[in-house]
């Protein structure tokens, strides 16, 4: 684009950023990094206190109801709902997805079917025009993909062997570059990717595609205008002070979730830049510090109150409601300086400010080099809310650069330069099981899988059973891709992200993120198979069942090479399997070791396992060891994991999820603050990805499951997100107070 | 070779120490205190994990990177000065690498002298002050706890002193006052800290088939025990 100039820009450095898209490149040039304490910080106004008190009444409705309230009679689209306010005169930060708060928004594209029947789980019913316009005239992502689904892929989604593929809902993970629109305002934008299709020559089908996909992404960014408009902001322009900052890009994120009904719909990384205009205006002397926590603490607000219409069946998987709004916060420049802003500080701050909550899923790029005074201040605030999750900066800037940010838990990608094609995951643990049965579900003894020998053994032999299940993870893999291929073909053919993919480059990277459950129950298995003595136990059918363990063997979170290499081999050789197929738009392979609460309902999906856990049992969350296995303390479990290989392998996130009593993290605050700042720097130093952290104690969280109103903000990270503790199923919770609470001794 | 014979690991001790430390649990006491709560670890015979000291120095290693805030090893147990040769070895290669050092004791042992040049800290757990009560509690005598304080002294070796606070035995501001005296006619003490005694090592007595002499003794109250360390501060 040719240079720019606007008097909304006065007072800001730099000129790379002004001849084209280039954030980042804005924020290198005009950020202040923030190396002091938290002193500064401010309590929350009493705009916001007025704002947020109204809120609480509405969630406490809400929580008891379990769903607020519905739109029925106009579906998801960025300009289809009036403007809605919660209590105008002190919102400070204004929009909503529909015209009222926490009124969910109906999304057809997705799929149809799965619309309807959450609207039936709440005993609502769509408009009957809606219905029929749907029915006769328009196919969904839904009904594309069913279309051309194979019977392998349908009985690996039957069986629980692929689970949780956004096959009939939106798939998500896709960050729009939402500060693209304070920076440049939206004329700037549509003028770019006008100028985009002008340089896209007609030669293929993907010339034609994109041809099109971009003009429908400039229509959106018209509509967004419109949006903004009706709210009474003028937003073509860019924004010229700190409240239009905010205001410009919420409202290009709020279009995001007026258009989706996306798995995750993150933020990105919006703290620092958004601090630049602080900044500016407090220089000017046009903004005080409790202005700048009361645009934070209203805009987080908003962040909370995103809502999507979703199925029980879809509640069984992820707990809690989630939305994962990920903002990530921190991260380093480059070894020396970091990104660490006073803006940083207020994000955090809105956990004291609004109470402990699961949204938005606060994630900080960590490193042992960020400033020791916001180290503290992340550890002082997760031992009081274990709101916080933390991944490693050091392993992730090398493959992303200084501006990437989390989509939904663990997935890096750059802001506005990348994509992602979301995978839900495979079953490693009922994977190994078919390689024993020969292809056979222990459950259903239905053949899932074809051409798999059975295992005749009296007592498994490590060699024959890792090379049939090699042989087994090269079938799964190839099923696998394809479900994927085709489930993106049709998302972008039939529920194409127009507003989100308006906000990224038009020639976009494409990431295809696979992902891996009974992760740790395949390593103890394997280990099981070949240090001690592991005998199968056949029903009547021939199939095995069950399993007689002899001796004792290594466990995957002791630190112990024996078994961690094991699951370190399983990986490695699944994501090589998953490399020799062909992705859909040539898409880079990723894979991710991350269960966020699927875990349990994966694990009753599968029957006994050879390490001795016994059918339908959960499966450790994440890259977690196995509950209670993780035997020598806390750090040798977090090494376990630590091994597990990043970058040119789980690229897409390796979730550990950690709970210590607090008792046993120090005597003192002080201690506990310095010690828990000790273990993230001691673990994220030897280039490990992803810690959730709690500080609590079990006692508390059966507390809390038998007398749920004692607790009503009780927030805990579970895995890659966290929930309120009293949102969880009663399987999740008892899942939750099984796993390994460190420092009981 | 020497090896020791160890019970557990903690990889993660947050509070035997400073810092973040992996802490060793050596097998064998030669003590009784009443309250113990780890009477699996009195049998000195009882053969465990067994390591030489390099061995356990590269386990330990892997830890290394927590240990940035002044955290390291401790050897704690049981009673460690029973294998003195294997920690004196083991504290000896641990300083070789620049590994804090910390020995968690009871001061009932003997040929400690080369051992406390390799150690940083001593956390001395001062059991009782009273002769006659000591004996009652411990079932040794004083004498081996005061001849390795001196020991301490002599060699000026930081030091953190412990007590556990046990109901209806030394839960008083008399008994507590008597410990912040003492400790003011010694140097280089950092730290006192009071311990909470708890019940939780009944069901192990259970399973051991040993009688538990505190039967009757509540659980101390965590929040009176602090009142209690407070007055050690003033």
């Amino acid at each position: 684009m040719e240079k720019q100039k606007f008097e909304q820009w006065k007072g800001f450095k730099g000129d790379k950023w002004k001849e084209s898209i280039d954030v980042s490149d804005f924020i290198l040039s005009n950020f202040k990094e923030y190396r002091g304490d938290d002193k500064f910080l401010c309590e929350p106004t009493e705009k916001t206190k007025k704002v947020w008190a109204k809120c609480n009444t509405l969630l406490k409705k809400e929580s008891k109801l379990g769903l607020l309230d519905v739109e029925l009679t106009t579906v998801s689209g960025i300009n289809t709902f009036a403007p809605g306010y919660i209590d105008k005169k002190n919102e400070v930060v204004v929009g909503l997805q529909t015209d009222q708060p926490l009124k969910r928004i109906v999304n057809l594209y997705g799929g149809f079917r799965t619309a309807e029947k959450a609207l039936a789980a709440y005993g609502r019913e769509l408009d009957p025009e809606i219905r029929r316009h749907f029915m006769e005239y328009r196919k969904t992502h839904n009904d594309g993909v069913f279309d051309a689904y194979t019977p392998e892929i349908r009985r690996a989604r039957s069986a629980g062997l692929l689970t949780g593929l956004p096959d009939a809902y939106g798939r998500g993970r896709i960050i729009g570059d939402y500060r693209r629109v304070a920076l440049y305002g939206i004329d700037v934008l549509i003028e770019e990717k006008k100028h985009d299709k002008e340089t896209i020559d007609v030669r293929d089908e993907e010339s034609i595609r994109l041809r099109e996909e971009v003009s429908e992404q400039i229509r959106a960014l018209g509509q967004i205008k419109e949006m903004a408009l009706s709210y009474g902001f003028d937003i073509s322009k860019p924004a010229q002070n700190s409240r239009e900052a905010v205001q410009w890009l919420y409202f290009a994120y709020l279009a995001s979730v007026k258009e989706n009904n996306g798995a995750a719909m993150s933020l990105g990384r919006t703290a620092t830049f958004l601090d630049i205009y602080f900044e500016r205006d407090f220089k000017n002397g046009t903004l005080t510090e409790e202005e700048a926590q009361e645009l934070v603490d209203q805009f987080v607000i908003k962040l909370r109150l995103v809502r999507h219409l979703r199925t029980p069946d879809y509640d069984e998987i992820f707990a809690g409601d989630p939305t994962w709004v990920t903002e990530s916060i921190g991260g380093m420049v480059d070894d020396k300086k970091s990104l660490v802003t006073k803006n940083s500080f207020r994000y955090l701050q809105t956990l004291i400010n609004l109470d402990a909550s699961p949204e938005p899923n606060l994630t900080v790029l960590y490193s042992e080099k960020l400033p020791l005074n916001f180290r503290k201040f992340c550890a002082k605030i997760s031992i009081l809310t274990d709101s916080i999750q933390y991944e490693g900066d050091d392993v992730m800037r090398p493959l992303y650069g200084n501006d990437y940010a989390i989509a939904c838990c663990v997935s890096a990608m750059k802001v506005g330069k990348q994509m992602q094609f979301f995978g839900a995951r495979c079953n490693l643990a009922k994977s190994l099981l078919y390689s024993l049965n020969g292809g056979v579900d222990e459950n259903s003894g239905v053949q899932v899988v074809e051409g798999l020998a059975k295992n005749t053994e009296e007592v498994l032999s490590f060699d024959k059973v890792w090379k049939n299940y090699q042989k087994t993870l090269e079938k799964v893999a190839k099923t696998y891709v394809e479900a994927m291929n085709i489930i993106h073909y049709m998302h972008d053919k039939y529920a194409y992200e127009r507003g989100q993919m308006a906000l990224l480059d038009t020639r976009v990277e494409r990431l295809m993120a696979f992902g891996a459950a009974g992760f740790s129950v395949v390593a103890d298995s394997l280990s099981a198979i070949k240090y001690a003595k592991v005998k199968p136990i056949r029903d009547e059918r021939g199939i095995i069942v069950d399993f007689e363990i002899e001796g004792d063997f290594p466990k995957f979170g002791n630190d112990d090479d024996r078994v961690d290499q094991i699951g370190v081999d399983v990986v490695q050789f699944f994501f090589g399997c998953l490399k020799k197929q062909k992705t859909y738009r040539n898409a880079m392979h990723t894979l991710s070791l991350l269960t966020i609460t699927s875990n349990v309902m994966y694990g009753k999906k599968t029957g006994s396992t050879p390490d001795g856990r016994k059918a339908g049992v959960a499966f450790a969350p994440g890259a977690n060891p196995m509950h209670e296995r993780d035997c020598s303390g806390a750090l040798a479990s977090l090494n376990s994991v630590a091994k597990i290989p990043y970058g040119c392998c789980c690229q897409d996130g390796i979730s550990n999820t950690f709970s210590i009593v607090p008792d046993a993290l120090g005597h003192s605050e002080s201690s506990r603050i310095s010690n828990l700042v000790d273990i993230l720097d001691g673990y994220f130093v030897q280039d490990a990805q992803h810690l959730n952290v709690n500080v609590l104690n079990r006692e508390l969280l059966i507390d809390a499951m038998n007398h749920p109103w004692k607790y009503p903000n009780l927030t805990i990270r579970v895995s890659g997100y966290a929930v309120n503790f009293n949102r969880l199923s009663k399987a999740h919770q008892k899942e939750v107070i099984a796993r390994t609470f460190h420092g009981k001794r | 070779m020497i090896k020791g014979n160890i019970d557990s690991f903690e990889t993660m001790g947050l509070v035997d120490g400073p810092g973040v430390r992996f802490v060793v649990f050596l097998q064998g006491c030669p003590i009784r205190c009443a309250y113990c709560h780890n009477p699996e670890m009195w049998d000195p015979n009882l053969s465990k994990t067994k390591m030489t000291p390099e061995e356990l120095l590269a386990k330990m290693l892997r830890y290394k990177p927590y240990f940035k805030n002044g955290g390291g090893i401790t050897v704690s147990g049981g009673e460690p000065l029973l294998q003195v040769e294997f920690v004196t070895e083991l504290f000896k290669l641990c300083k070789q690498n620049n590994i804090h050092t910390c020995l968690d004791t009871s001061g009932q042992g003997d040929g400690y002298d080369e051992l406390l040049d390799f150690c940083d800290l001593v956390i001395l757990d001062v059991k009782e002050l009273d002769k006659e009560k000591y004996l009652n509690l411990v079932g040794k005598d004083i004498s081996k706890f005061t001849k390795f304080l001196d020991a301490c002294q002599k060699k000026n070796k930081k030091m953190w002193l412990r007590q556990v606070i046990v109901p209806n035995f030394n839960d008083n501001e008399e008994s507590v006052l008597k410990l912040k005296e003492f400790a003011k006619k010694l140097k280089n003490i950092e730290k006192i800290e009071l311990l909470p005694y708890h019940t939780m090592a009944k069901e192990k007595y259970k399973k051991l088939g040993i009688k538990y002499r505190l039967e009757d003794t509540p659980e101390m109250d965590k929040q009176r025990c602090q009142k209690l360390e407070k007055l050690l501060k003033d």
